[in-house]
């Protein structure tokens, strides 16, 4: 039977269902120990970022060539026809498309990728379409927690930062809440999460605080999840202020688990200390490393019928 | 002698009643009636004992669909549509909230691909506590109907 992400488009994390969820986690944790080089032998896969984005990028990519495949696209539309010669995005997809197994694209535009994927006969996989949806970041973050505690269900997680903007914890949010973790939100009152996803917690009855303080709540964790507080959103003496309050030391950590991992999608700036890389409990490079056997897996699930 | 203006009795057709003064012309721009290339009637701030005043669209030769019809509940939920054949009223919609609107509505994200490429506008529409929430297939946020101001 084929697995049911065979042929299927990865557009945002909603359309997953948990046992989709557990399909990618488990095979990306297969794939780190076990690497294979074949499961993407002859097959071509597009990397079309519009925008620029390290990370992701490197990591599908690299991510497609340990799979033994290979890939085409560029790294920014500055050079595209889109840009010299006034291309739709949907024709510019049609025709990629015609040429790849795969099409991954990042794109500014918020619902790029779904438009992509009505007018594509290949397997789209979103790399992240402006404000919108970033799935990979979200299976990466899943496989990483699954990786550090044994389980996804019944967590307590902590998010920290800005989680009135930030993509990665509004889909991370959703993901988890398949899985009845227990959530702790700390942020400033300018970046509170958005109240749509209070009230899908609300529907799905799900444990949630909010919280003024980091060191409150360390004693209860299994994951602090740390998010950039971006300076452009404040004034600069309540940016000060706000930053202050919203940064990791090793100290806040004292009374932490030891189970507790420190996650953040990267980059970060000053919102975790240094000091706090030393301690046992920092993920963060180890999640970035995973984005490679996140994104391998998904690859692998959506381009063959069985593994 | 005394002029009137007056319309003829619809043979076969639709009339929409009861709709809010001011959200005729909106109306009208949602059902498409203009593109329809049959002759429509529309009546502004016309005394209503109901509520005041409303606006009236009397449309010939379409016969609006029930499901045609729920797409009017956003904007006039008290609204009465009236299908006319032979100039017998052969059904009455009562007006439900319709499960999508495609093709109409313009996309208050103004980030959404929508708005820079060729695409069919398309919402899909969800009642919470009383609350219609029109969510874009595209950027995948919702918005409060009274939060659309343009129409594609």
């Amino acid at each position: 039977m084929a697995n049911p992400l065979y042929q299927k488009h990865i557009i945002s994390i909603s359309d997953l269902s948990r046992e989709e969820l557990e399909l990618v986690v488990h095979t990306a944790a297969e794939l780190k120990r076990h690497p294979r080089n074949d499961l993407l032998k002859d097959r071509v896969v597009a990397s079309c970022f519009f925008e620029a984005s390290t990370r992701t990028r490197l990591s599908f990519e690299t991510a497609v060539q340990r799979l033994g495949g290979s890939v085409i696209g560029f790294a920014d539309a500055g050079n595209t026809s889109l840009a010299k010669k006034g291309e739709t995005l949907a024709d510019s997809v049609r025709i990629i498309t015609s040429y790849v197994d795969a099409y991954v694209m990042r794109h500014p535009r918020d619902g790029a990728a779904r438009l992509a994927a009505e007018c594509s006969t290949k397997p789209v996989i979103n790399a992240g379409d402006g404000a919108n949806q970033h799935p990979t970041q979200t299976l990466l973050d899943l496989f990483t927690l699954h990786e550090t505690q044994g389980r996804l269900d019944g967590l307590k997680v902590a998010f920290v930062g800005d989680l009135k903007y930030g993509r990665t914890v509004h889909s991370l949010v959703q993901a988890l809440s398949l899985f009845g973790c227990r959530f702790y939100f700390i942020a400033p009152l300018a970046l509170a999460l958005p109240d749509y996803l209070y009230e899908e917690l609300d529907e799905r009855n799900i444990d949630y605080s909010d919280h003024e303080d980091i060191e409150e709540v360390v004693p209860e964790l299994d994951i602090l999840y740390m998010t950039r507080v971006q300076k452009e959103r404040f004034e600069e003496t309540e940016f000060h202020q706000v930053k202050s309050r919203f940064v990791l030391t090793a100290d806040t950590l004292a009374q932490a688990r030891p189970n507790l991992r420190v996650l953040h999608p990267l980059p970060r700036v000053d919102e975790i200390e240094t000091g706090v890389d030393q301690t046992p409990y920092a993920y963060y490079f180890q999640q970035a490393e995973n984005g490679v056997y996140a994104r391998q897996a998904l690859l692998a699930l959506v381009l063959n019928e069985t593994l | 002698m005394e002029h009137k203006l007056t319309v003829e009795a619809l043979k076969d057709g639709t009339v929409i009643d009861h709709i809010p003064a001011g959200q005729g012309r909106r109306i009208a721009k949602l059902l498409r009636l203009s593109e329809s290339g049959q002759r429509v009637y529309m009546g502004f701030n016309l005394p209503s004992q109901r509520s005041g005043k409303k606006d009236l669209i009397k449309v010939e030769n379409i016969l609006l669909s029930a499901e045609d019809a729920n797409q009017l509940a956003l904007y006039a939920p008290d609204a009465t549509v009236n299908v006319i054949e032979d100039f017998e009223v052969v059904a009455k919609h009562k007006l439900g909230v319709p499960e999508s609107i495609a093709g109409v509505l313009v996309c208050p994200n103004s980030n959404c691909i929508s708005h820079v490429e060729p695409v069919t506008s398309h919402f899909s529409v969800r009642s919470r506590h009383g609350e219609i929430r029109l969510k874009c297939k595209y950027c995948e946020k919702a918005y409060a109907k009274e939060v659309f101001t343009g129409l594609s």
